[in-house]
């Protein structure tokens, strides 16, 4: 262990192994909501933002950052002042501790260490906690309902990702998400198909649905988005928020869904790994196919936001403890005995 | 069980094909019309500014009453016998000065109901839609192209003509009477005289006003 007092030598290599991850998660997080704007227009068959910067409006999300920067910081009079502020900070420190463990290229991951899913899905769960938080600092109504219905959500849908994460690692044998992405590499599967954990085992398939489902669920996302869903209770936990509190919510939540399509990417479609096998491969390729991944992955959720309604609260939770839950044990159960029949 | 699978089954089945409907929407090309940089033409017949060709206008007021608002305000002027309006194009000869026209576009409703009255088709929509104003009486668009002082001159003009033809009308009218006079009394001279012939005639032809109404 590092001692940061006694040891001045590392600070700077620590402070600049914890930026990159940073500049990721911004740098993706003002181009996913210029996407995600744009993604919206072309299933609407509309343009989007087409103004600011010229080319399509890419600098839209800049503008935006900078308009929230600008606005005034309003503290609701009767907010509890200190956990008021505090939340929106805790809630982006827990997405953004979570990267630490992701493996971004075979040469850089933020912290290798053995128990990396563990610690992932463990910090988290800190989000739970600061939506909370922000929610009854708010002393709103729509506030509490939205950070009610998040916390019942997240606490619910847990259940099934950590079953299914838990299948994966059945399969996989470590909690170290570097090894098991590394244990991925190859394209041995029927001569062609890369040796990703989706195409392994059967089961797997079926763990990944649900392990979608419930990523979609624990990020918000329609039609999960029930603790902020705008029609019923305005904006939910984030309602007394603007200027750049509400900002870092918003920054959270793009970096838990950026977080959470990693997770799946590492967990079913082979991490780093080009699926060309050696063709590509390299440290700065390798950073391109996982991001490609991820980004797919996000995709895929801004696809299915423009495309579903959202689900009731009684239904949510219908999905997830009627639905979910007894499939991903029994998935689990079947993944186990394949591993040890074949 | 069996129930769960089939509802199961089908809520996977309609999320596809909604999928599929929205990832066909997204590659197909949008509809949007950038407004402001590209226009649209207007279809023909397109309701959106009024317009005056104030040099075809004879002044005639059919549109002002045709308009249900009243948002048409004109006033006229006769013009003297001295000047010469000239002809529209459509031929028909000019006999008023226009010292106002003016359409209160706030008021119009673009029924379009004035356009079609107009003998000489002067009054006319024009595709022009991008004329809003922060002041409301900014809308009022003055057509006229007589200046104040012309008009001025122009009223002053036909009021003189006007008092003069009436000057002229009293006594033509005064002159009427007097003929009328005149001939009144050889009239009544005359019958004066015929009466008194008649008179004498008078018991010979008796009349028979029985026998002319059978």
């Amino acid at each position: 262990m590092i001692n940061f007092a006694a040891n001045t030598t590392y600070t700077l290599p620590i402070l600049v192994h914890a930026a990159v991850p940073l500049t990721i998660i911004v740098v993706y997080a003002l181009v996913a909501i210029w996407g995600e704007r744009k993604v919206a227009g072309f299933i609407q068959d509309r343009l989007g933002p087409m103004h600011v910067g010229r080319w399509h409006g890419w600098a839209q999300s800049i503008a935006d950052l900078l308009k929230l920067l600008q606005k005034e910081d309003i503290v609701p009079k009767d907010a509890s002042r200190f956990l008021f502020k505090f939340a929106p900070f805790m809630m982006f420190a827990a997405s953004y501790a979570a990267f630490a463990v992701i493996p971004f290229s075979s040469g850089y991951i933020g912290s290798n260490i053995n128990i990396g899913v563990f610690y992932l899905l463990a910090v988290t769960s800190l989000l739970t906690l600061s939506i909370i938080m922000a929610a009854w600092a708010s002393n709103n109504k729509w506030s509490l309902l939205g950070g009610m219905r998040s916390a019942a959500q997240m606490v619910s849908y847990e259940v099934p990702t950590i079953a299914t994460v838990l299948t994966v690692i059945v399969v996989a044998g470590s909690l170290n998400l570097m090894t098991i992405t590394e244990m991925q590499a190859g394209n041995d599967i029927l001569g062609f198909l890369p040796n990703w954990l989706i195409f392994q085992n059967p089961f797997l398939i079926v763990a990944f649905i649900i392990f979608f489902i419930s990523i979609l669920a624990e990020a918000h996302r329609v039609p999960f988005d029930l603790p902020e869903s705008e029609s019923e209770l305005v904006a939910g936990y984030q309602t007394e928020y603007s200027g750049i509190r509400w900002a870092m919510f918003m920054l959270a939540e793009y970096a838990d869904m950026l977080l959470l399509s990693l997770l799946g990417a590492v967990l079913f479609f082979g991490g780093w790994n080009s699926p060309f096998g050696d063709f590509m491969s390299g440290p700065f390729w390798e950073f391109f196919w996982f991001m490609l991944k991820g980004l797919l992955l996000v995709f895929v959720m801004m696809w299915i936001r423009w495309t579903l309604p959202r689900y009731r609260v009684d239904q949510l939770m219908h999905i997830c403890w009627g639905i979910l839950i007894p499939l991903s044990f029994i998935n689990l159960v079947l993944v186990a005995l394949w591993e040890v029949i074949f | 069980m069996l129930y769960v699978f089939k509802e199961g089954w089908s809520t996977f089945k309609s999320i596809f094909t909604g999928m599929g409907v929205t990832i066909r929407h997204f590659f197909s090309p949008s509809v949007t019309e950038k407004y402001p940089y590209e226009k649209i033409e207007l279809p023909k017949g397109a309701r959106a500014k009024l317009h005056v060709n104030i040099d075809d206008c004879i002044g005639c007021n059919l549109c002002a009453r045709a308009c249900p608002v009243n948002c048409i305000d004109i006033e006229t002027v006769k013009a003297t016998d001295d000047v010469d309006l000239g002809k529209t194009s459509t031929g028909n000869p000019k006999r008023f000065w226009l010292t106002r026209f003016d359409i209160d576009m706030a008021k119009c409703m673009y029924c379009d109901l004035c356009v079609h009255p107009c003998p000489t088709n002067c009054i006319y929509m024009v595709p022009e839609y991008e004329y809003s104003e922060v002041d409301r009486s900014n809308l009022v668009y003055h057509f006229s192209n007589l200046k104040p002082e012309m008009v001025a001159e122009v009223k002053e003009k036909a009021e003189q003509e006007a008092e003069q033809k009436k000057r002229e009308r009293q006594e033509m009218m005064r002159k009427k009477a007097e003929a009328a006079k005149k001939k009144k009394e050889e009239q009544e001279k005359k019958q004066a005289e015929a009466k008194k012939s008649s008179n004498k005639n008078d018991n010979d032809k008796p009349s028979t006003p029985g026998k002319k109404d059978s």
